[in-house]
């Protein structure tokens, strides 16, 4: 796997996954099996072993994350993935690293649920994802590849984010984005040399300066002390939003009824608005890249010049309040969720929007 | 001329939050005793607990990592794994480590971690102000065993040997009990975390001393009374001494090229 940025390389998206965040400067990887995402797992193993890098599979993804708070406290960068039961079991880790203000990766290819659910593709971790997910007030960044090609890079972004904003940041995928293949172009490999130095706050090596002891910990039982970290831990995340807000907006501009979709129910969505424009109908599609941040401010700007949207998800309607928070409640917002590991398919898709489209404006 | 006795220079110079009587301090001197004579304080990282030593990055000048309740072995392995040469400690008490941190624990000790831990067992749960703890003794009593630990009544079961339990595990090198109820045991508590230190950079294998420690808050007694009832109670239960020692078999093992 020693491919270029132009070699075109045929790869599942758990695979894309792992090979770019190895690319990316990934030296410890701690993760639990559990379907939709071993190939991600077994890759890990594969690579990191004989490349002297540390891969452990541990007994829980409670102790995977904890593993990689510990190797994040050192300064290196570290990550973990599972799927939606095992990152509940992740969520008091994540609360602990973003109160410290670590930076790490973690993926989450999620599956129906509640519960047990099935082991079918779901995007019903969507508040889970995008309101902090633990304990306490915090957020992550979260990252929502809609290809295998998206899964590398954004997997090779998110390690940068992280440590750019001091945070963790999420891969959320599902089981199609995981395990469909399709041709990608690989990011090169970072010179561990070039990853950005951490000197300044994480621990060990404190031999080679003469600095004074440090304590990584989400710790602070004075109130106005912890209230003071959390605001600007806040102020931190508002200056994140501004700059790093991704999206992918397709005929959008002439649309009157803008798709808002992401990840596997994009795809779908994509299909259904190349067959409206084939047929003359004015419905694009609004891409969420980043979840949080969520494109507010480009969904109140099409709210603003009078666009009707039809939100899809693979969940009970939990990016549609987003939407709605987004656009002020001023535009009619029409729905297609589907749970449980049913996914949306093209034909439903493209039947609602043309639907709304002869509706006309409320 | 040179200093042979003084206040270790990795513990800060502080007053502690610990109660009167509390053994937390004591261990906390020989600890830092030791890495000093090892000379490693500033290439040491240690894991603080949940439990009374959550405090420990106030005292300990060395770089600390507080992780979540029983997580601390889980948080010890990656540091340890991306900072092999750094002497790691995880600090644990009876809570942490034998009842909300066990798998964390088992597995660290079955995968050879090459951290060591210090688990302070006083057999009552302390910050919390003297629940039941996996290594309450029958009989003891706490407030949610009020009438005494009785293994037959509300699923309390009975106090845990973790090192004994441990010490089935391939993985474990180096697993030694002490007590700090009085000098002689302090000293030969210190002989222990010594060699288990020493062990760790070597590179052995996981190592792991438990330390018998008075509560007399929690136990409802005076700090004399206290490392009496250790001595009486808790020695009788969980013996002292090297309950398994494999460093020289790694050791040699590790000259061999074999399992390093």
């Amino acid at each position: 796997m020693s491919g270029t940025t132009t070699e075109k390389t045929l790869m599942k998206g758990n695979e894309a996954i792992a090979e770019a965040a190895i690319r990316a400067g990934c030296t410890a990887y701690f993760g639990y099996p559990i379907t939709p995402q071993n190939e991600l797992i077994a890759w890990m193993a594969d690579r990191l072993i004989p490349m002297g890098r540390v891969f452990i599979q541990a007994e829980s993804e409670v102790a995977a994350i904890n593993m990689v708070f510990g190797a994040a406290s050192a300064g290196k960068r570290a990550m973990t993935s599972s799927s939606s039961p095992g990152i509940s079991l992740k969520q008091e880790g994540l609360s602990y690293s973003a109160g410290a203000d670590l930076p790490l990766v973690y993926v989450n290819m999620v599956r129906g649920g509640p519960g047990l659910g099935s082991i079918a593709p779901a995007q019903s971790d969507f508040n889970q994802s995008t309101k902090g997910g633990g304990h306490g007030d915090y957020r992550v960044i979260v990252l929502a590849p809609a290809s295998v090609q998206e899964c590398a890079d954004l997997t090779y972004l998110a390690f940068d984010l992280a440590d750019k904003w001091r945070m963790p940041a999420l891969i959320l995928g599902d089981g199609v984005v995981g395990t469909m293949m399709e041709g990608v172009a690989l990011p090169p490999m970072r010179d561990l040399s070039t990853l950005p130095d951490k000197s300044s706050w994480a621990v060990g090596e404190q031999y080679k300066t003469d600095r004074k002891s440090r304590h990584i910990s989400s710790l602070d039982l004075v109130p106005a002390e912890l209230e003071k970290k959390v605001f600007n831990r806040f102020e931190r995340y508002a200056k994140m939003a501004a700059e790093e807000t991704r999206f992918e907006a397709v005929e959008c501009e002439d649309a009157d009824v803008v798709i808002v979709a992401y990840g596997t129910s994009a795809r779908v969505s994509l299909g259904a608005v190349q067959e409206a424009r084939k047929q003359g109908l004015k419905i694009g599609l609004l891409r969420p890249i980043t979840l949080f941040p969520f494109p507010s401010a480009e969904l109140d700007r099409l709210a603003k010049a009078g666009k009707r949207f039809l939100c899809v998800e693979m969940s009970m309607g939990q990016m549609r309040d987003e939407i709605r928070l987004a656009t002020h409640d001023r535009s009619e917002i029409g729905l297609i969720a589907h749970v449980g590991g049913v996914v949306p398919t093209e034909e439903e898709v493209f039947a609602e929007a043309k639907k709304m489209l002869a509706g006309g404006k409320k | 001329m040179k200093k042979i006795a003084g206040h270790p220079e990795s513990l800060l110079n502080v007053q502690t939050k610990y109660c009167g009587g509390c053994g937390h301090g004591i261990i906390h001197r020989i600890l830092c005793e030791v890495i000093d004579e090892m000379g490693l304080r500033t290439k040491t990282v240690i894991t603080n607990p949940v439990g009374c030593a959550i405090w420990a990055d106030l005292y300990f000048d060395t770089d600390t990592v507080q992780p979540a309740h029983g997580r601390t072995p889980a948080a010890a392995t990656g540091i340890k794994r991306v900072l092999p040469d750094h002497l790691v400690i995880c600090y644990q008490g009876d809570g942490d480590l034998a009842a909300i941190g066990t798998a964390e624990m088992v597995h660290a000790a079955n995968r050879g971690e090459k951290f060591t831990t210090i688990f302070v067992n006083n057999a009552i749960y302390g910050m919390t102000g003297g629940q039941m703890a996996p290594t309450t003794l029958v009989g003891q009593k706490a407030t949610t065993a009020p009438l005494g630990r009785d293994p037959d009544e509300a699923g309390m079961g009975y106090p845990i040997r973790v090192l004994e339990m441990l010490a089935t595990l391939e993985g474990t090198r180096y697993l030694a009990r002490g007590a700090v109820n009085n000098p002689g045991n302090v000293r030969k508590l210190k002989g222990y975390i010594r060699k288990a230190l020493e062990a760790q950079m070597a590179g052995v294998g996981f190592t792991m001393v438990e330390v018998l420690s008075q509560c007399p808050t929690n136990w409802g007694m005076d700090p004399i009374k206290a490392v009496d009832w250790l001595e009486n109670n808790m020695i009788p239960f969980y013996k002292l001494g090297e309950i398994k020692d494999g460093i020289e078999a790694a050791k040699a093992a590790i000259a061999q090229g074999g399992s390093k």
